[in-house]
C-alpha cells in the first residue's frame, strides 16, 4: 500500500459518505454541510491527481461560494415558514433501482476501458498553463463565459427584486 | 492509482447525486443531487486530462465549474421566487404548466 493510495481511499470514502449524507439525511441544513464536505473531498481528489489550481478554484467557488449561496436559500425560505424544513423522500427503491442500473451501465464502459496515455507531458506549472491556455486557443470561451455570468447575474436581481 | 479507479469512484458519486434528484421532495435537495451529479462529471474529466496529459480537461472542468455556480444562484433565485408565491418548495405540489 502506498501513501497515494491510502490517501485515495481515504478521500474516497469520506467522498462517498458524505455524498450519501447529502441525499438522505432529513434535514435540509445538514444535507448542505455533507455537500460542503463532499465538494472539498472532491477537491482533495483533484489534489491527487495533480491539479492544485483546480483545488483552489474548488474551494473558492463550490465549497465558498455554491454552500453560501444554498445555506442563504435555505436561512431565506425557513425565516419565512418559522419552522426547519425538514424533508421527505419518496420512491425510494425505484430511486436506488434506476441508480443502480445507471451505475452499471457507466461501469460497462469503464471496464472496457482502452489504455490510458502515460501522462509524463503534464505540465510542471499547471496555473501557468492554465493561464496561457485561457487568453491563447481558449480566449473565445472565457469572453463567452464573462457574457454569461452577466446574465446569470441579471437573471438572478430580475427574480430577487421586489414587486413594484 | 489507475484511471479506473477515479472513473469508478466518479461513477459512484453520480448514481448518489441521482438517486438525491430522483428521491428528493425538496426542490433545494433536487439542487443539491444535481451539485453531486456535475461534481462526478468535473472528477472524471480531470482523470482523463491528467492520464492523457491533455489540458483541455482542466479548461472544461473550469468552464463547469463556473456555469454551475451561475446556475446554482439563478436557480435558488427562481425558488425563492416560488416559495414567496406558492408558499412551498415541494416539487410534488409545483404542478402549475401540467397540462
Amino acid at each position: 500500500m502506498t501513501v497515494e493510495t491510502l490517501a485515495f481511499a481515504a478521500v474516497a470514502v469520506v467522498l462517498l459518505a458524505s455524498s450519501l449524507g447529502v441525499v438522505l439525511t432529513p434535514n435540509l441544513f445538514h444535507a448542505v454541510l455533507y455537500l460542503a464536505a463532499a465538494l472539498v473531498a472532491t477537491g482533495v481528489v483533484f489534489l491527487l491527481l495533480d491539479a492544485p489550481f483546480l483545488f483552489g478554484v474548488q474551494l473558492l467557488l463550490y465549497a465558498g461560494g455554491v454552500v453560501t449561496i444554498v445555506v442563504f436559500a435555505i436561512m431565506l425560505t425557513e425565516r419565512l415558514v418559522g419552522a426547519s424544513i425538514q424533508q421527505s423522500s419518496r420512491y425510494l427503491i425505484n430511486g436506488a433501482l434506476l441508480s443502480a442500473a445507471v451505475f452499471v451501465g457507466v461501469m460497462g464502459f469503464v471496464v472496457q476501458l482502452p489504455a490510458a496515455g502515460d501522462g509524463t507531458a503534464w505540465p510542471a506549472d499547471l496555473t501557468a498553463a492554465v493561464g496561457r491556455a485561457l487568453v491563447g486557443p481558449y480566449a473565445v470561451p472565457l469572453e463567452l463565459l464573462g457574457v454569461l455570468l452577466v446574465i446569470a447575474l441579471l437573471g438572478a436581481l430580475y427574480f430577487a427584486r421586489t414587486e413594484p | 492509482m489507475p484511471l479506473g479507479a477515479y472513473l469508478t469512484l466518479a461513477a459512484l458519486v453520480f448514481a448518489i447525486g441521482l438517486f438525491g434528484v430522483l428521491t428528493r421532495r425538496n426542490a433545494v435537495g433536487i439542487l443539491l443531487g444535481i451539485e453531486l451529479m456535475l461534481n462526478a462529471v468535473n472528477i472524471n474529466l480531470v482523470a482523463f486530462a491528467r492520464f492523457h496529459a491533455d489540458l483541455a480537461g482542466i479548461m472544461f472542468t473550469l468552464f463547469t465549474i463556473s456555469i454551475t455556480v451561475a446556475e446554482v444562484a439563478v436557480g435558488l433565485a427562481i425558488v425563492i421566487v416560488i416559495f414567496r408565491v406558492r408558499r412551498t418548495v415541494d416539487a410534488d405540489h409545483l404542478d402549475l404548466l401540467r397540462g
